[in-house]
C-alpha cells in the first residue's frame, strides 16, 4: 500500500503504476478540462428510457396525463438486477411510448412535458455537506436500490447488486474509479474538482456498506490537479488513499484498474469480488452520497459535451432524458463539419443516429467528431504485424478471433476465450491495415454467448 | 435533421498507422546500409538495387493486374521492401537477367502464389535469393571487393568473402589465428569494408537501421536480439572450446548476413510469429540453425536457410505459443 507522502513522490518521479500488459495511448484531447460544471436548464420535454441499466427494464408506475414532481418514482425496478427511475423534473406525463435511444432502436420510454421545477419535499436541496452517516448498512443498501443508482462510468450495472457481496465471498478492497481513460471526456475530472468533499463522504458510505477499512481512489496522471485536490481532502477522512496512475487506455476497465492498483487479477470469467474487490466510479460515488445524505434519487448527472470543432467544450449537470440536441445547442451548436456524434468518448462510445436521443444514467459525454474522422479507412490485408496481440489488455489474439468469427468457427472462438474480450477497441485502434477486428469479435461474442446460454 | 451522420461501432478513432507508412519506415532504416554499399561498391550497388526494386514492383503489378485479376496494390510498398531486401542479398555485379529471375521468383512464387501480402509463409526476398544461390552458384558467390565509389557495375574486381576464406582455410587444415591475418580487421568489418552481398556488409549501418526501427516502433527487439544473443552464445561456447578451429563471436556477427538477416529479414511481419515468446523461440531457432550450418555444414553462410526453415515453423509456433490470458493464472497477494 502507498501512503500519501509516498504517493506525492511517485507523481513527482513519474514512476507510476499501471496495468501489466497491453493498452494504447490515444491522443487525450481533454478539451473541457478545467471548464467547471454548468447547470443545464431543464428541457421542455424529457424522454426517459425504461432501460437505462443492465438488466430487466423498469415498469412504469405512472399513467398518461399524470402530474409528477421532480424526484418522484415513475418506473419501478423489475427484480434484483434492475433499477428504479424517478422523474427528472416536474410536469405532466405526456405519454408512454417508444422512442430511439442510444442503442439505435426504438424502446419503451416515458415522455414528460415539464413545467416549473417542483421537487418532492423529502429531498434536501441545500448545498450543505452532510458528513455524518447515520444509516445502517442495510438501510444504505436499500436506499441505493430505491434511488435507482447504476454504474455511471458507462456500464450501468445496478449499484446495489455490486454492493451485495455474494455468500462465501468477502470484500477487502473498495476501489474508486477516477481514471477517466476515455479521450475527450472530463465529467469525472470536473466532479472530482468540484465535489471532492461529497465524494469522500460517498466513499465512507460505500466502505460502510461493504464493511471494508480502506478505499483507494485511482486517478490517471493527466489530472494532477484532481490528484492533489483529492489527496488534500482525503487527509480529513480515515482510510482513503489517492493513487496516481500512468496514463494508459483502458485503465478505467475494472479488471485493468484492479491489476494496476492492487496487482490482483480477476480470474477469467470472474467478477472483481472474486479477488475481494468492489469498484465504483466517482460519478456513482457522488450519486450514493446524494441518495444517502440528501435523500435524492438519481435524476441528473455530469456530462461532457465536446469535440475539436465545438465552440465551448463544457461539462454540464444535466437532467436524465434531456435530448442530445439541446446539449449541443448549449455549447454553440453543431459544427458545419460534424460527421459523427457519439454518446460517450471515441474509444467505447456509441455513434448516435439521431439528435433527439436522450441522455441516460450511463451517458458520460457527447463527443462530436468531424467528417474527416467519421469514416473508417479501407480495410487492407492482415500483415500479421502482431500489434493487436501486443495491445490486447486481456491477452487475447484479436487477429485470430476475427478470422474465426468471419468463418463461423464458434468452437474455436470459445476455446480462444472470445468471451473474455472487454470490447475496449485497442486492437481496431492500433491496426495498420484498418481491419474491423472488434466488429467481428463482437459478432463472435454474441454468437458464442447464445451457444453458451443454450447449453444451460 | 438535415445533417448526414455516420454511424459505426466503436472505436471511432485510430492510431493512424498504415502498411505503406510502415514499409516507408523500413526503407528509411535500410538507407544507411545502402549508402555504405554505394561507397564501397560504387555504381553496381545502385544499379542492382534499382533493378531489383523495379522488377519486384513490376512483377507484382503484372501478376495482380493480368494473372490474378485482383486489386492492384503495389502502392502499399511491400514489393519495394522485397526489392531492396533481395538486392541487399545479391553481389553488386550480378547481371540484370539474374536479378530479374530472382525478382520473378521472389514475387511470383514467394508471394503471389500464396495470395499476396499477408499470406506468404516464407520471406519472399529470401525465396528469391536462395533460388538464385542454388541456380547460379558461381555468379551468386563471386563478390566484388570493396574498391570504392568509382567501381563500375560490370568491371568490378572480385574476391572471396571473409567467411569463405575461413571455410576454405579450415578445410585445408589452417587454424583460425592464421586465417585471421587474411581477412579484414574488426573495424573494417564494422564499417563494411569487406566482400559480400551489397547490403550485408555494413554492421554499423544495419545497427543504425535497427535503432531507427525500434524508436519508430516498426519492430520490437525480440527477434533481432534473440537471434544475435543465440549466435554470440553458441559461437562463443565453440570458440572457448577450441579457438583454433572456431572463429570468435564478434567475427561471426560482423560477417555474412547475420545482422541483415536478424534485423531486416527475420523481422518480416508476415513470416514471423505473433507473440513475444513466439518471436524469441523463432529467433533462438534461427540463431542455432545459422551456427550449425556455418560451423558444421558445407555452406560458409547460413542465415538465409535458417530464416526460411524457421519461417516454416511459424504456424506451429503460433498454434502452440499463446499469450497467457488475463486472469488465467490467478496469483493474489
Amino acid at each position: 500500500m502507498i501512503d500519501l507522502q509516498e504517493n506525492h513522490q511517485i507523481i513527482k518521479n513519474k514512476v507510476l503504476r499501471t496495468f501489466a500488459k497491453g493498452g494504447v495511448h490515444p491522443p487525450e484531447n481533454k478539451l473541457s478540462a478545467g471548464a467547471g460544471i454548468v447547470d443545464m436548464p431543464v428541457s421542455g420535454t424529457l424522454v426517459i428510457p425504461l432501460s437505462q441499466h443492465l438488466g430487466v427494464p423498469s415498469k412504469p408506475v405512472v399513467e398518461r396525463g399524470q402530474e409528477v414532481k421532480t424526484g418522484e418514482l415513475i418506473a419501478k425496478s423489475e427484480g434484483f438486477v434492475s433499477a428504479n427511475i424517478h422523474s427528472p423534473a416536474s410536469g405532466k406525463v405526456q405519454k408512454i411510448d417508444k422512442a430511439l435511444d442510444s442503442s439505435g432502436y426504438k424502446r419503451d420510454v416515458i415522455i414528460i412535458q415539464t413545467s416549473g421545477d417542483e421537487w418532492i419535499d423529502t429531498i434536501d436541496r441545500s448545498g450543505e455537506l452532510q458528513k455524518n452517516i447515520s444509516k445502517s448498512r442495510e438501510e444504505i443498501l436499500q436506499k441505493i436500490n430505491e434511488a435507482g443508482i447504476v454504474g455511471m462510468g458507462g456500464a450501468t450495472f445496478p449499484s446495489h447488486v455490486k454492493l451485495t457481496v455474494p455468500r462465501g465471498k468477502i470484500a477487502t478492497h473498495l476501489i474508486i474509479n477516477g481514471v477517466e481513460c476515455e479521450p475527450y471526456l472530463t465529467s469525472d475530472h470536473a466532479l472530482m474538482m468540484s465535489k471532492a468533499r461529497e465524494l469522500m463522504v460517498g466513499i465512507q458510505i460505500l466502505k460502510k456498506a461493504l464493511d471494508v477499512d480502506t478505499a483507494i481512489v485511482g486517478i490517471e496522471n493527466n489530472k494532477p490537479d484532481a490528484i492533489d485536490h483529492l489527496t488534500q481532502i482525503a487527509k480529513g477522512y480515515s482510510g482513503i488513499k489517492v493513487v496516481a496512475l500512468k496514463v494508459k487506455y483502458p485503465q478505467g476497465g475494472e479488471k485493468q484498474l484492479i491489476k494496476a492498483l492492487i496487482n490482483r487479477e480477476v480470474p477469467a470469467g470472474g467478477l472483481p469480488i472474486d479477488v475481494g474487490t468492489v469498484v465504483h466510479n466517482v460519478g456513482t460515488t457522488f450519486a450514493v452520497y446524494e441518495a444517502i445524505q440528501k435523500n435524492k434519487p438519481l435524476i441528473e448527472r455530469i456530462i461532457t459535451v465536446t469535440g475539436k470543432d465545438i465552440k465551448n467544450p463544457s461539462n454540464f449537470r444535466v437532467r436524465i432524458g434531456t435530448p442530445v440536441a439541446e446539449l449541443i445547442e448549449e455549447v454553440g451548436g453543431l459544427p458545419e463539419n460534424a460527421g459523427k456524434i457519439l454518446s460517450g468518448g471515441p474509444m467505447m462510445g456509441k455513434a448516435l443516429n439521431d439528435l433527439n436521443i436522450p441522455v441516460t444514467k450511463g451517458t458520460s459525454g457527447i463527443t462530436v467528431l468531424p467528417e474527416s474522422e467519421a469514416k473508417r479507412k479501407k480495410t487492407e490485408p492482415c500483415i500479421r504485424c502482431s500489434r493487436c496481440v501486443s495491445v490486447c489488455p486481456m491477452n487475447l489474439e484479436p487477429y485470430l478471433l476475427m478470422s474465426y468469427a468471419q468463418n463461423d468457427m464458434f468452437e474455436q472462438l470459445e476455446k480462444r476465450h472470445v468471451m473474455d474480450c472487454i470490447e475496449c477497441g485497442s486492437c481496431s485502434f492500433i491496426c495498420p491495415s484498418s481491419r474491423p477486428l472488434l466488429d467481428y469479435i463482437r459478432l463472435g461474442k454474441s454468437n458464442v454467448g447464445k451457444i453458451i446460454r443454450s447449453r444451460k | 435533421m438535415s445533417k448526414f451522420l455516420t454511424v459505426s461501432p466503436s472505436p471511432h478513432i485510430f492510431a493512424g498507422s498504415a502498411i505503406n507508412k510502415l514499409m516507408t519506415g523500413v526503407v528509411i532504416a535500410l538507407l544507411p546500409a545502402f549508402v555504405v554499399s554505394v561507397v564501397f561498391y560504387g555504381t553496381g550497388a545502385i544499379i542492382v538495387t534499382l533493378l531489383s526494386v523495379l522488377f519486384c514492383v513490376l512483377f507484382e503489378y503484372l501478376i495482380q493486374k493480368f494473372i490474378l485479376n485482383t486489386e492492384v496494390r503495389v502502392n502499399d510498398g511491400s514489393a519495394v521492401v522485397t526489392g531492396v531486401l533481395l538486392a541487399f542479398n545479391l553481389p553488386s555485379n550480378l547481371p540484370w537477367w539474374i536479378i530479374m529471375t530472382g525478382a520473378l521468383v521472389a514475387i511470383g512464387i514467394g508471394k503471389m502464389t500464396f495470395g499476396g501480402l499477408g499470406n506468404n509463409p516464407f520471406n519472399p526476398a529470401l525465396v528469391g535469393r536462395v533460388f538464385l544461390l542454388i541456380s547460379f552458384p558461381v555468379q551468386m558467390t563471386t563478390y566484388p571487393v570493396p574498391a570504392g565509389f568509382d567501381t563500375g557495375y560490370a568491371d568490378a574486381v572480385t574476391g572471396a568473402t571473409p567467411l569463405s576464406i575461413i571455410k576454405e582455410g579450415l578445410s585445408n587444415n589452417m587454424t583460425i589465428p592464421e586465417l585471421m591475418k587474411e581477412v579484414p580487421g574488426y573495424w573494417e568489418l564494422f564499417i563494411g569494408k569487406l566482400g559480400g552481398s551489397l547490403g550485408e556488409i555494413a554492421g554499423a549501418a544495419l545497427i543504425l537501421g535497427l535503432i531507427y526501427m525500434l524508436i519508430r516502433k516498426i519492430i520490437t527487439w525480440h527477434i533481432p536480439v534473440s537471434i544475435i544473443v543465440t549466435i554470440v552464445l553458441f559461437t562463443g561456447i565453440l570458440w572457448q572450446i577450441d579457438p583454433r578451429t572456431n572463429a570468435d563471436p564478434l567475427f561471426h556477427l560482423l560477417t555474412g548476413g547475420i545482422l541483415l538477416g536478424a534485423i531486416f529479414m527475420a523481422t518480416d511481419y508476415v513470416t514471423s510469429p505473433m507473440t513475444y515468446l513466439g518471436m524469441i523461440i523463432y529467433g533462438v531457432g534461427i540463431g542455432l540453425i545459422t551456427v550449425i550450418i556455418r560451423v558444421f555444414g558445407s555452406y560458409p553462410e547460413g542465415v538465409s536457410f535458417a530464416i526460411l526453415i524457421m519461417n516454416g515453423f511459424v504456424p506451429v509456433i503460433n498454434r502452440y505459443i499463446k499469450p497467457k490470458r488475463f486472469g488465467e493464472e490467478v496469483k493474489n497477494g
